[in-house]
């Protein structure tokens, strides 16, 4: 019997550790309480030393010490104390004003809003409510298709769970030992990659099924010239003259400045110019800009503001990703302070929620220190490895394996619980089989992000269904009347778009340079100088004639309608990342 | 069973108290982590000292909070199974959790780290960075944390054996009365409406 225990106690201890965690106690705990049982048991029968626990002292000190984890509750009060300061409501108002009157227009707004939000705050709950309360209304009003309009909102929300900085990034880069700065770079192509796919799917409904996306008549444009004209060449101008200050800076700067430095300061410059431009415009009432182009210039600078002090900073090396995460909290309560939305009520309230999410997340963490003490004695991890490396295929079916683990495992475990729990018993085994962690970690991401969209226990189509209407209702602008949103809409709109997380999963897989080379790429989520990320990081800076064909582009496509620019340029994204110097001749190619 | 009700409401209060103070620790631990950030950047200033009490209040937020976080029942699960059964076998297994699973780990951890700490204190040990910090208040945080777990823990099992006995209410509702996403989704539609009676009344001017 005793021989018998002792031969089986991995798999033992596994199964245990299945039964302990469904009887539905908190996690935390029942992984502790699953590591003490089987140690006890082990040090009774003779198999594990009595001094076995003896290391969790220092174990629970370093935690403790982590400075990774610090970026935790950072992150979260930021984006706690953002989701409440209207960033994300004016971003919604005034892009979905810019974009409504083309045809998917509103969708595409929600998935560019999305991605911004994902940046910035990063918590997929707030994006949703916010998109479910203000978008979705005038979808409903203006005849979208509701499975269109729900699956878009809950998967464009889901987007910060893969864009940085997101918390699922820094729990995966402490499990799986790597730096948070690198799975940041690894993830931000993917990121953009996806959010490009789900813009292309909202473009390829628009022109098979434009009934399903509606453009919206032009007098839902309630941002306008007091003639009625809608105003977007002042836009175009001034985004042409934003992008002329940019590269007219970036000409200045001396040869040896690092590209990805240029790009971010030029950047920052030709931000500041617009803003520049937009704050005279107000202040002299010279109404050289239409309101249009200053609305959209002041709901712009908040998010891209913080983006650069945040991941900007981080990118550039200039801060650790805890301080960016500080820094981001400040500058969230400086913001927040400046609109006038930060009262003592909503300070405790984020305080406190952050300060119980940090709880739990350290004590799952905990718990999970315990329970991998006893099982790496009972040599778990080497009966995984056994168990993950005799699969047929090598690496690929490893992989294959895993993700579909992951998958199915999501309906059920949220991805701190994935990520405390299964990641540490995969990790190892990848790293044998050559596999780079950080371009692990990341497709664990994009996989684990779909445990936001399954039907029906999924987070995002949660907290949709909780603001969706669920009762018919007469609108307020044209009076007719609108059916409420079932949840089968709701569950059937996320389909297709947990279909298209697969089919980036299966891109990560097939091209792994989406993440290796995301390390040399460039990142901000910038609708005005979208192109200019697309630009190779090895480009030589004294190729003035390339630099021109590629700054020149975006001027010429953007001035006509920013909406065809921002649409491509995830995707051109994506072509530059697979191969750059293709990419690079394209776009000189397209040389106005 | 009266007298251990009180005992029970005595914890909570305890922990209620602890939980509100403990939540201010996130701003101090912001706050210093982006002025030693831009400090370091800007004029090359740095000390341990600071980058120490930065984790030394991290450290505090969790282990402190522990007991209030079971208090809110924030602490993560998954009720797959367990919500499908009866509220009354919920609050048994309940019952078996903590006295099984949590006070066994909590009893565990403060045994096990109760003589580095009498050792971090009587040794006066320091922080082995220069300028570093004294290292026995933060050891000291882990076996308070943990106790304050353990006392929450006895208080949700005695609330729940006078549930079952009929005594008390529900202690699984006491939540709170709104969660952050519901204050958040009234406040935007609060600002909706808002908006929408100014255009209102913009309109009738016209």
């Amino acid at each position: 019997m005793i021989e018998f225990l002792h031969a089986n106690m991995a798999p033992l201890m596994f199964g245990g550790l299945v039964v302990f965690l469904l009887i539905g106690f908190p996690v935390a705990f029942s992984l502790a309480a699953c590591g003490l049982l089987f140690s006890f048991i082990g040090i009774e029968t003779g198999m594990l030393p009595a001094s076995l626990m003896q290391a969790l002292p220092l174990r629970i000190f370093g935690i403790m010490q982590n400075e990774t984890l610090l970026a935790i509750p950072f992150f979260t009060l930021m984006g706690l104390i953002l989701e409440r300061s209207g960033m994300a409501e004016d971003l919604l108002d005034t892009i979905g004003q810019l974009f409504g009157p083309i045809r998917g227009g509103l969708a595409f707004a929600v998935i560019l809003v999305g991605a911004m939000l994902a940046a910035t705050t990063g918590v997929v709950a707030a994006s949703v409510i916010s998109m479910g309360l203000i978008s979705l209304p005038i979808m409903l009003r203006y005849g979208y298709d509701r499975r269109v309009a729900s699956g878009v909102i809950a998967a464009s929300g889901t987007l910060a769970q893969i864009i940085p900085p997101s918390l699922v990034l820094i729990v995966l880069a402490d499990q799986l030992g790597r730096s948070v700065g690198d799975l940041y770079k690894g993830a931000f192509l993917p990121g953009f990659v996806l959010t490009g796919l789900y813009l292309a799917y909202v473009a390829l409904i628009a022109l098979f099924r434009p009934s399903y996306v509606p453009a919206l008549p032009p007098e839902a444009r309630t941002i306008r010239e007091a003639d009625g004209s809608p105003g977007l060449r002042s836009l175009g101008v001034l985004f042409v003259v934003s992008v002329a200050a940019a590269l007219a800076f970036a000409r200045t700067r001396p040869d040896t400045m690092p590209t990805d430095e240029l790009i971010v300061l030029s950047m920052c410059v030709g931000v500041a110019v617009a803003f520049g431009l937009a704050v005279l415009n107000k202040l002299t009432r010279l109404g050289l800009l239409s309101r249009m182009a200053e609305r959209v210039t002041f709901v712009l600078i908040p998010p891209l503001a913080l983006i650069f002090l945040v991941l900007g900073t981080i990118f550039l090396g200039v801060a650790t990703p805890t301080e960016g995460g500080a820094m981001g909290a400040t500058g969230a309560l400086v913001m927040a302070i400046s609109r006038r939305r930060l009262s003592m009520a909503l300070m405790k309230s984020a305080l406190d929620q952050t300060m119980k999410l940090s709880c739990f997340v350290l004590f799952i963490l905990i718990g999970s220190t315990v329970f991998s003490l006893a099982f790496q004695a009972v040599d778990g991890p080497k009966w995984v490895e056994h168990l993950l490396t005799s699969l047929p295929g090598g690496q690929l079916g490893f992989l294959i394996v895993v993700n579909i683990l992951v998958f199915l495992l999501a309906f059920f475990l949220d991805f701190f619980e994935l990520a405390f729990i299964v990641v540490p018993l995969l990790a190892p085994v990848a790293e044998k089989l050559g596999i780079d962690l950080v371009w692990f970690g990341v497709l664990l991401a994009v996989n684990m992000q779909t445990s936001f969209m399954h039907p029906p226990f999924g987070f995002a189509l949660f907290f949709l269904r909780s603001v969706a209407p669920s009762d018919d209702y007469k609108d307020r602008v044209t009076g007719r009347p609108v059916a409420k949103v079932t949840t089968g809409q709701i569950y059937w709109g996320a389909v297709p778009f947990v279909g298209i997380q697969l089919l980036m999963v299966a891109l990560v897989i097939a091209f792994p340079n989406l993440v290796s080379g995301g390390l040399a790429a460039k990142k901000e989520i910038d609708t005005s100088n979208v192109v200019i990320e697309a630009q190779p990081a090895e480009l030589p800076k004294d190729e003035q004639v390339d630099m021109d064909a590629l700054f020149g582009k975006p001027a010429g496509g953007g001035a006509s309608s920013a909406a065809p620019a921002t649409e491509a340029a995830p995707k051109s994204d994506a072509k530059a990342e697979l191969d750059p110097v293709k990419a690079l001749e394209e776009a000189v190619g397209k040389k106005p | 069973m009266t007298a251990l009700l009180n005992l029970s409401r005595l914890i909570d209060r305890l922990n209620e108290f602890v939980g509100r103070w403990t939540s201010w620790l996130v701003l101090a631990a912001v706050l210093i982590s982006a002025v030693n950030a831009s400090a370091r950047k800007a004029f090359s200033l740095t000390s341990n000292a600071f980058l120490e009490v930065q984790w030394y209040l991290f450290a505090g937020v969790f282990l402190l909070a522990a007991g209030y976080t079971l208090l809110r029942q924030e602490h993560v699960k998954i009720d797959v199974v367990l919500g499908r059964f009866r509220r009354r076998t919920q609050v048994k297994v309940e019952i078996f959790g903590f006295l099984v699973f949590l006070l066994p780990f909590v009893v565990t951890t403060v045994v096990l780290v109760w003589p580095l700490v009498t050792k971090a204190f009587a040794t006066g040990e320091m922080s082995s960075n220069a300028g570093g910090l004294i290292r026995w208040p933060v050891f000291a945080l882990v076996p308070a944390g943990f106790a304050l777990l353990g006392l929450q823990a006895l208080s949700e099992v005695v609330k729940r054996v006078a549930f079952l006995q009929g005594r008390a209410p529900d202690p699984g509702q006491k939540v709170q009365a709104k969660t952050a996403e519901e204050e958040l989704a009234e406040v935007i539609r609060a600002r909706a409406e808002a908006e929408a009676a100014a255009a209102a009344a913009q309109g009738g001017a016209r």
